[in-house]
């Protein structure tokens, strides 16, 4: 089946399966390998990006169901100069990683979070971050990044602008 | 985990729904959120040939007073009905529960008609529903019909529902400001609940103890006669039949079910005080 899925400002048409995952389309038909899939069970959120401003588990949605949607994975998140996303910092500057599995997951579940409340108290963020694991257990500095992030204002709850979209 | 193959259908309004399943039968499974279906169909304990999208029906997704009750449309997100205006003010038990299902990423994605038709016993919306009462409206090639909510569920993965038909609705009364509770049991933060509690005004529903989400009847019945809510609740467990599992042994779910119920009475008779 033709799907036609926008990811990071980019739109293509591609034949797929309907038993596609999109975490599987996201790295094996776009070549975006940041997005980890964990447990494949809707569990972990290693796998979650972003889709038509929400956060998804990627395992969990077909790439049929997302066909005309826009998809911000972690790769879309820094500017076209590199400029890392306030998000990004944040978890950069806090330390709000060990082994880095869980990050790019973790990362995308914040900007979620952030868009739909932009000053979260500690609660808010580890309640708004309940469906991501980290093994390492390093969530204190993941609740801290979240946090630091958010005093960058409302630009750390935001996905850079869709980039044109080719003819 | 990739799922058997299937082929895929896009339908746009209700009775093409109703057209392809029709066709398709017994299977074809419907698709809407995806968040039970999709995990049961990627461990292959579901292998439905046909998947019908209905994710694309605009018109599934409201939440609107009608007479003295509140009519949901099927395809209602739980993260929309967890912050809906309507629902705070006429029915606060389905906002309160929507916002327990699971985490953020599954609440974006899953519908209340993908959690009643799925029929998981420990699904937090079906145990809240079955306290309200009400009924679910289904549509099939014949038309509309109303099945009571006290009547739908069967048992695992089972419900009254035809293979021809869909769920366009579940309508409850209008609560208002009536004393209600939810009290989940859970390991993890993100988890089912191992037993989990509604309470509306003196109806108790249970998740986990049976088959399905089932009443506490006999605690129903010493409320209506006027018992303490400590004799009530000592009698939640009777009638059930929890399984066991890894989690919890079935004197476990027992003495939860009678525990939870008491603690959801309690509240519930506090008035409408939000659960913490």
């Amino acid at each position: 089946m033709q799907v036609s899925i926008t990811v990071n400002g980019q739109q293509r048409t591609d034949e797929v399966e309907p038993r596609l995952l999109l975490a599987h389309y996201l790295r094996e038909v776009r070549g975006l390998t940041a997005t980890n899939i964990g447990c494949d069970t809707t569990s972990c959120g290693a796998c979650t990006v972003i889709v038509d401003g929400l956060s998804v588990k990627s395992c969990t949605v077909l790439a049929v169901q997302a066909d005309g949607a826009q998809v911000t994975t972690l790769e879309g998140l820094a500017g076209p100069d590199g400029e890392l996303h306030p998000v990004q910092r944040a978890f950069r500057e806090e330390h709000g990683l060990q082994c880095g599995f869980c990050t790019p997951g973790m990362v995308m579940a914040a900007v979620g979070l952030l868009a739909d409340n932009p000053d979260p108290s500690d609660r808010e963020v580890r309640e708004g971050l309940e469906g991501n694991l980290c093994r390492c257990t390093g969530y204190h500095n993941i609740v801290r990044a979240v946090r630091s992030a958010a005093q960058a204002g409302p630009a750390a709850g935001q996905v850079p602008q869709v980039q044109e979209v080719e003819a | 985990m990739i799922p058997s193959q299937f082929d895929y259908v896009r339908v746009q309004s209700v009775d093409e729904a109703v057209a392809a399943l029709t066709e398709h039968g017994e299977d074809a499974k419907v698709l809407a959120g995806g968040h039970s279906l999709l995990p049961i169909m990627k461990l292959r304990l579901a292998v439905p040939s046909v998947l019908i999208d209905i994710s694309g029906i605009r018109d599934l997704s409201y939440v609107r007073v009608e007479g003295e009750e509140v009519a949901i449309g099927a395809g209602t997100r739980h993260h929309e009905l967890e912050r809906d205006a309507v629902a705070a003010a006429e029915v606060p038990i389905l906002p309160y529960v929507a916002s327990q299902v699971g985490d953020p990423q599954v609440r974006h994605r899953g519908t209340i008609g993908g959690t009643v038709a799925h029929s998981d016993p420990a699904s937090d919306l079906p145990t809240a529903l079955l306290a309200l009462g009400g009924t679910v409206v289904v549509q099939g090639p014949g038309g509309r019909r109303e099945i009571p909510i006290t009547e739908f569920w069967l048992g695992f993965f089972e419900t009254a529902l035809q293979p021809d038909e869909l769920i366009v609705e579940v309508r409850v009364p209008r609560t208002g400001s009536a004393g209600w509770a939810y009290e989940k049991f859970t390991r993890r933060a993100n988890d089912w609940p191992i037993v989990a509690v509604a309470a509306v005004e003196g109806r108790v529903a249970l998740a986990n103890m049976a088959g399905s989400v089932v009443r506490a009847t006999a605690t129903e019945e010493a409320l209506a006669r006027g018992a303490s809510i400590e004799e009530a609740a000592a009698l939640a467990d009777q009638g059930t039949s929890p399984g066991a599992d890894m989690h919890a042994d079935q004197e476990y779910r027992r003495h939860l079910a009678r525990l939870l119920t008491r603690r959801a009475l309690q509240r519930a008779s506090g008035g409408a005080a939000a659960a913490a």
